[in-house]
């Protein structure tokens, strides 16, 4: 496969066009690049980076850095929905980590795995910034404060029947 | 200077919070947003709002508490080259999300501080570096920034005036250490975000080597009102050198955790008890973390303690951010110290040894510990291991890091004895 066939719409490219302008180097601009790549491709392949490089004129090692620093980028894809539970103090001290054994069970797979069915991936998440609706647990980065074992279960059976979509749309 | 009643002064940064869509701008215009913004752009020169800061006591929110009039004093003038401000809104620091609630709830609050803010500084492009986890938060401020730039309150000559100054989003992608001051301007370089060596400090040579400022977004959200009213009406606020309101994220075991906005000075009894509804369990907490996880713990013995940096810090811990876990008699230390070791080495960035060495070193041992399969031996490794990465690093992560640990042993020495008797017995 060649780099080429990964692409950005043309709609993404005259925004990442914009963005670019907003600062005093392309390079600032890789960050949100990388998330638009995200949201529009599912998980950074080694051809998205190369493209992004090529697209910021950075070389393929300054993008390699990002994406493997920082936990957000995945180079690997995951299930449609993802489920990151905090297991940080403030959800710790209210049940966090009973609440991820109970969805882990629910689910049937182990922290870290991802449903037959490609659905649902399960992860441990460090503080989510929301410890006051401690436990917390992100779905596509939707905020589900005071999450208890049954609130979770009616959200998995939701999303699997499709009856709920959650996202909150927008990368940059 | 008088210290203040609590329930005598209103709120600072949380003065709207409750009013309905005040994240429209339309909405926060009826209740005061940019009111006061003319005067600032027309009547005030740098000097004069610097000078304002300076009186009103402001100490950086985000957790150094430094001076920020003073900070914004160090940043030199007429060097040809741009000057930038950075708003700090990375907030990961586990135990804080008073930011948030800002951010969400009163965007224009945090706008409106970042363009006076901005003016003094004679700053033309400032950002928002916002956790890349806040997605909603990061969406509510481009909204509102796209309000006001179409108000004219950002952009070109701002409301008429010479100055102009654009303002941009940018989301972080969960690197804790990027709220490190110099790690974010690495990061919004576009690079790892791994702390700088200072000197030089970020006043003189920060984003792409220019003059650059970075306040947390309290710290810029307090701004609006310090100006509309006055330095010397700040001060008048909690108590001299602890001047002003200040958010306090309160989690753990009370019955209402939140964010609550109070006068400086105000105890944390008083906070624990009036404003989150007393404890889960029990009367007197076991652990207070004052600050945020990488601040030392206080015991029962300090939960009448006054919530100001200089009496925290009498105590022996920091007010820091304002993040306050608290705990009582159920929490299982030695577990909770061991999920925090985890988190220091999970976000060490690795660039210096102590750190990236230590950190490890301390989750592996705490896990042992926590298993019943630790030694005697493990708690002098413990102990060594974390007092000789704290002071030896860029940055503070590593200090943050060794806090717990050598709470857990200085305050809870038996919690960890029992847990090592477990194996033998």
């Amino acid at each position: 496969m060649s780099s080429e066939t990964v692409r950005f719409s043309d709609e993404r490219l005259a925004e990442i066009d914009k963005l670019v302008k907003r600062y005093p180097s392309a390079q600032s601009a890789l960050m949100p690049v990388l998330h638009m790549a995200q949201e529009d491709f599912g998980y950074l392949s080694m051809d998205t980076q190369k493209m992004i490089a090529e697209l910021l004129g950075l070389r393929l090692m300054q993008v390699r850095e990002v994406v493997t620093f920082y936990t957000m980028f995945r180079e690997q894809p995951c299930g449609s929905y993802l489920l990151e539970v905090c297991t940080n103090a403030g959800c710790m001290l209210n049940g966090a980590y009973e609440l991820a054994e109970h969805m882990c069970n629910t689910l049937g797979i182990k922290m870290g795995e991802t449903t037959e069915d490609g659905l649902f991936t399960i992860a441990e998440v460090e503080c989510a910034g929301a410890c006051g609706g401690a436990p917390v647990v992100q779905v596509n980065n939707v905020y589900h404060e005071h999450a208890t074992p049954e609130s979770m279960d009616a959200l998995i059976t939701k999303l699997r029947t499709g009856q709920e979509a959650v996202s909150e749309g927008g990368a940059a | 200077m008088i210290p203040s009643d609590p329930k005598q002064v209103k709120q600072i940064c949380f003065d709207r919070i409750n009013i309905p869509n005040v994240h429209k701008l339309s909405v926060a215009r009826e209740h005061g947003a940019y009111e006061f913004l003319p005067t600032v752009l027309n009547e005030f020169d740098s000097d004069k709002i610097i000078d304002e800061v300076k009186t009103s006591g402001l100490r950086g929110r985000g957790g150094a508490g430094f001076p920020t009039g003073l900070k914004w004093s160090f940043v030199p003038r007429n060097t040809g080259k741009p000057t930038y401000l950075l708003c700090n809104a990375d907030e990961g620091e586990p135990g804080t999300f008073k930011d948030r609630d800002i951010m969400r709830f009163d965007p224009h609050l945090l706008i409106e501080g970042m363009i006076m803010a901005g003016f003094a500084l004679n700053v033309h492009d400032a950002y928002i570096y916002i956790r890349g986890e806040f997605l909603h938060e990061a969406n509510v401020l481009n909204a509102a920034i796209e309000e006001a730039y179409a108000a004219n309150l950002l952009g070109e000559n701002i409301l008429g005036t010479n100055y102009s100054m654009n303002l941009t989003v940018h989301r972080g992608a969960g690197a804790y250490v990027c709220g490190e001051e110099t790690a974010l301007i690495e990061s919004l370089e576009g690079k790892p975000g791994r702390p700088r060596f200072k000197p030089p400090f970020p006043a003189v040579e920060g984003f792409y080597a220019c003059p650059t400022v970075v306040n947390n977004v309290e710290t810029l959200a307090t701004v609006p009102a310090i100006l509309k009213h006055g330095g010397e009406w700040h001060a008048a606020i909690g108590i001299p050198n602890n001047t002003g309101c200040k958010i306090f994220s309160v989690s753990g075991h009370v019955n209402k955790p939140g964010n609550y906005e109070v006068p400086m000075g105000t105890s944390m009894k008083v906070l624990i008890e009036e404003y989150c509804g007393g404890l889960q369990h029990g009367t007197v907490p076991k652990v207070i973390i004052p600050g945020g996880s990488s601040t030392p713990w206080l015991t029962a013995e300090h939960y009448d303690v006054p919530l100001t940096y200089d009496d925290i810090m009498k105590a022996g811990s920091f007010l820091g951010s304002g993040a306050v876990i608290v705990m009582d008699e159920t929490a299982d230390l030695v577990a909770l110290t061991r999920r925090l070791s985890h988190f220091y080495a999970h976000e060490s960035c690795g660039q210096c040894t102590p750190c990236r060495e230590g950190t490890g070193w301390l989750d592996r041992i705490m896990v042992r510990v926590q298993g019943g399969a630790g030694t005697a031996d493990d708690v002098d490794v413990l102990h060594d291991a974390a007092q000789h990465m704290a002071g030896r690093t860029i940055c503070a992560l590593a200090e943050g890091a060794a806090a717990p640990v050598l709470s857990l042993l200085k305050f809870f020495p038996e919690d960890v004895k029992a847990r090592l008797a477990e194996k033998s017995a």
